[in-house]
Order: C-alpha cells, then sequence, then structure tokens
C-alpha cells in the first residue's frame, strides 16, 4: 500500500469540533504521510476546511489532538508553533494576498519577515519563484489588477517562497475555468518534483485531482470515512465512499445496469 | 422576568469578554513593543500616516480653536474688566484641556477609522490567517508600528494644535480686538507652569495609546465581534464602534487625568 511509506508528519486523533451548537467534527481521524499527497474531499460544509484550518492551528480542537511533526498543537507555546509554522506553506481558497503590496512584495515578505536574506538573495529568490508560475512580468502589479488564476499563481510562489516541508492547498482550483484549473495542476506538479514538499489538497474538483493524490480521505457526517488510495476509494464498499464517488464521477466501475437508477428524475 | 435577567448576563458575559480580550490584546501588543527586533521602516510609514497627514487638519482645527477662545474669552472678560488675563485664558485652556483633546478627536476620525477598517478587511480576507500561517507575528508585524507612531505623533500633533491655537488667539485677541499684545503674552508667560505642559503631555500619550488600541482591537478581534453585521457591514459597524468607544474613552479619561493631576 502507498500510504504505509513515509513517516507521519500530521496525525489528527478523535478530533472534536463544535461551532456553538453545531457538532462539525466527531472524532476525526486521519494520517498524513511525508513526501505523499494527501487529498480530503467531501460535499461542502462538512468541515474540510476546519480540518484544514486544525492542522494549520488557526483553530484549536474541543476534544482530540492535533499533532504536526510529533507535536501537540494545542499545548505548545507560541514560539513552538512559529517554528512548526516555519515549515508551511499555504495557498489560500481565496488567495489572501495582502492587497496593498504589489506581487513582488507579497512573494518577498516571508523572506523579509523571517530571513536575514540580502536584498540581492530575496530578489533572486523571488523572481525565480515567480518565473516559475511564469508571473515575471507581473511583479509590479497589485493583486486587484490580476485574474483569480495569476492571484491564485502567486498565492502558491508565495507558499513556496521559503521551500516549506507541508504545503496546504484549500480549494486551490475553485472558481477557475478548465484550462485555468489544469495551470495550477501543473504548476503543483512541477513544484512537487521540484521542492519535494508533503501536500495537503482539499478540493472539490473529482475526479481530476484524484490523479495528484496519493491518498484520498472522505469526509461524511463529521468523520473520516475511509482514507486510502485514489484506486482503492473508488472501489470502496463504503456505502458513504460509493455515494460520493457514484454522484461525483458518475458510475464508471460498476456495470451497465445500475446506471438506470441515477438518472434524476423530472 | 427570568429573561429579563439571562439578557442582564448574557450581555454581561459578553461585555466582559470582550474587555478580556483587549486587554489581553493590548498586554501583548506592548510586550511586542519592547521586546526585539525593532524595525524603524514600517514605523517611519506609519509616523507619515497618523502624524504627518494629520497636520493639516490639526492645523486647521488648532486656528480655529485658538480663535474662537479668544472671541469667547475677550467677551467674558471684558465683562470684568480683566482683558489682560486673555492670553492665559487662551493658553492654560488650550494646553491643558483642549489641545489634547481636540487632536486626539480628529486623530480618531483620520487615522482612527482607517486603522480599524484596514485591519477588519485584512481579517476579512483572510489577510490576518494568512500571515499566522506564514509564522509573521500580526501583532508585531501590523499593530507595533503603528502603536509606536500613535504615541510618536500623538503629543506632536497636540504640541502644533497648541501653537498653532495660541497664533489663533493672538490674531484674534490683538490684532482684532484689540487686547494690548504686551499684557497677552505676559500674562500667558506668568500663569503657563510646566505642570500645565506635563498634563497636556501625559495626556496626548495616553490618548494616542487609546487611539491605536481600540481601532486596531476592534479591527483585528471582528470575525469575534457580534455586532450583527458580517463582512462589508461588520467592517463598517465595527469601525463606527471603535470610533464611537475611542472618543467617548478619549473624554472620561481625560476626565480622569484632569481629576488626579489638578
Amino acid at each position: 500500500m502507498s500510504e504505509e511509506q513515509g513517516n507521519v508528519v500530521i496525525e489528527l486523533a478523535d478530533v472534536d469540533k463544535y461551532f456553538g451548537r453545531q457538532h462539525v467534527l466527531k472524532g476525526v481521524n486521519l494520517q498524513v504521510r511525508e513526501g505523499t499527497t494527501t487529498l480530503i474531499v467531501g460535499a461542502s460544509g462538512q468541515g474540510k476546511s476546519v480540518i484544514l484550518k486544525h492542522m494549520l492551528g488557526l483553530i484549536k480542537p474541543d476534544g482530540g489532538k492535533v499533532e504536526v511533526f510529533g507535536k501537540d498543537l494545542a499545548r505548545i507555546s507560541k514560539k513552538e508553533l512559529k517554528e512548526i509554522r516555519t515549515q508551511f506553506g499555504v495557498l489560500f481558497q481565496n488567495a489572501a494576498l495582502f492587497d496593498s503590496m504589489t506581487v513582488y512584495d507579497n512573494v518577498a515578505l516571508p523572506l523579509r519577515e523571517r530571513t536575514a536574506a540580502s536584498a540581492e538573495k530575496i530578489r533572486d529568490n523571488v523572481m525565480e519563484k515567480l518565473a516559475m508560475m511564469d508571473l515575471e512580468n507581473a511583479g509590479e502589479k497589485y493583486p486587484a489588477q490580476l485574474s483569480g488564476g495569476m492571484q491564485k499563481r502567486v498565492g502558491l510562489a508565495r507558499a513556496l517562497v521559503l521551500s516549506p516541508k507541508i504545503v496546504f492547498f484549500d480549494e486551490p482550483t475553485t472558481g477557475l475555468d478548465v484550462h485555468k484549473s489544469n495551470e495550477i495542476y501543473r504548476l503543483f506538479y512541477r513544484t512537487q518534483e521540484k521542492l519535494k514538499y508533503t501536500a495537503v489538497i482539499v478540493s472539490h474538483d473529482v475526479p481530476k485531482i484524484f490523479k495528484l493524490a496519493d491518498a484520498v480521505a472522505l469526509i461524511a457526517d463529521g468523520v473520516i470515512q475511509g482514507c486510502m488510495s485514489p484506486e482503492r476509494f473508488q472501489l470502496s464498499d463504503n456505502p458513504r465512499i460509493r455515494d460520493f464517488v457514484e454522484t461525483t464521477m458518475g458510475p464508471i466501475y460498476s456495470s451497465e445496469k445500475e446506471e438506470s437508477s441515477l438518472y434524476e428524475t423530472v | 422576568m427570568l429573561k429579563v435577567f439571562e439578557k442582564l448576563g448574557e450581555r454581561g458575559l459578553l461585555f466582559l469578554e470582550q474587555a478580556g480580550r483587549m486587554g489581553v490584546f493590548l498586554g501583548y501588543c506592548l510586550f511586542c513593543l519592547i521586546s526585539p527586533p525593532y524595525k524603524l521602516r514600517p514605523v517611519v510609514r506609519q509616523i507619515q500616516f497618523i502624524g504627518s497627514r494629520s497636520v493639516f487638519v490639526i492645523l486647521f482645527t488648532g486656528a480655529f480653536t485658538g480663535m474662537v477662545l479668544a472671541l469667547q474669552g475677550y467677551y467674558t472678560l471684558r465683562k470684568f474688566g480683566s482683558e489682560g488675563l486673555l492670553g492665559s485664558a487662551v493658553a492654560l485652556s488650550l494646553i491643558r484641556e483642549l489641545g489634547p483633546v481636540v487632536a486626539a478627536l480628529m486623530v480618531i476620525g483620520r487615522a482612527g477609522s482607517a486603522i480599524c477598517a484596514e485591519i477588519g478587511i485584512m481579517r476579512n480576507s483572510e489577510q490576518i490567517d494568512a500571515l499566522e500561517c506564514m509564522a509573521i507575528d500580526p501583532c508585531r508585524y501590523l499593530m507595533v508600528p503603528k502603536f509606536i507612531a500613535a504615541v510618536i505623533s500623538m503629543p506632536l500633533l497636540t504640541f502644533i494644535f497648541d501653537v498653532v491655537g495660541i497664533i489663533g488667539g493672538y490674531l484674534i485677541g490683538v490684532v482684532l480686538l484689540g487686547v494690548n499684545a504686551g499684557t497677552f503674552w505676559q500674562s500667558m508667560y506668568s500663569s503657563v507652569a510646566w505642570q500645565d505642559v506635563q498634563m497636556g503631555l501625559i495626556k496626548s500619550l495616553v490618548f494616542g495609546l487609546l487611539i491605536v488600541w481600540i481601532a486596531t482591537a476592534k479591527g483585528f478581534y471582528l470575525h469575534l465581534e457580534r455586532t450583527g453585521g458580517f463582512g462589508a457591514e461588520g467592517v463598517s459597524r465595527n469601525t463606527t464602534n471603535a470610533v464611537v468607544l475611542s472618543s467617548v474613552s478619549v473624554l472620561i479619561w481625560d476626565y480622569l487625568i484632569t481629576s488626579w493631576m489638578l
């Protein structure tokens, strides 16, 4: 099994989370292994982004624990959390670029604030990352002057600028057309090959995104229904997973006789 | 009946929660302020925003405040035949009270609202989360330069306000209404003591801190405030709240400091 390789870098154990009276996560268990790409899928509002925010330490669980590099995020000091986050790169759903700064300054910010690199070194590094994203000429522009796809690419450049060990992608292709999302996937392939990071992706873009993943986890009813390789995921017996696979991909692996029942009746 | 108490309790808890949050926020920002690393450039930029860009409005309001003080003071003092005290009346009320308070209210309107809206929008569009995930402390990166800039700018703006106000008072009192220039300056010279200047200085420092504290905290905790608005509406409501709250606190603290120092 592919998911047995590598050390566990992120582990969620029995994570519970309430928002007011709403029980969003009901004992989530999930492991992310080093060097792999883990995909978290699920219907809207099931708590995919909430899981991601737990991994980032932006939200603390009401029960259970979240461990990153073997450290419980809820118990460590602010300083240790900061240390762990230096290994992170995050591509936010809406890119979350600093809109009062130019593209260049956005990408350079982590270098300026977190390293003591000289202006020249920063320039080289930033230009290299921008070139990787085909954005060499956009450095002087402001985020509001860019298209959605370009903003995502700037976000990716910013996430990768410090060569992180783990990169989180929150809906990297939502709101982009087929060409633009293919471009993001191509960049993802290229950068992961080059920088060898562990990736955690939250996405709706099934089934295309299955090609990227080493492991796929479905969240439904507040728990992870299963985390397995894409191939096994598509053939799983778990009714929830089957349901998800069938509604999002069509019954590609099942026999013809089942199909009629899936057509919507008006 | 029980409902009333329930509501009262809920309000009370909400208030305590908010007050505690803001207190912790202030403490942490002050801690960041005194601990290294220190960066000069962002502070200079904030001084430019909070300080130098407020100079024009301070000049304007300062001049008119001094002028109207001289006008009112002249007709009041003339009833007692003591127009000679006009200089002292204008200078003392400006240095002790009106300078710090009116300058603070102007800075609230100009910079406080802008700071609150800016940080609120950054919170709304996940920019603050992004900073945290990049292991950049938002308090250190965003708030500290504003705190330092406010504490440096506020006294300077207040002194500009005082000086321009006194000149305005001189123009009205001496040039227009014909008070003797010598008596005007002499009464000012003999009545204004160092304690008065000190009071103005302490007030302006406290006001500077209050303004930037309330504006940044209201913006930073936008997502936790239950003001009934989300998104753009949340930003606008919180900005209004910040302006009202900081104006009220400036007036309350003005009274407290005056009663303590007089």
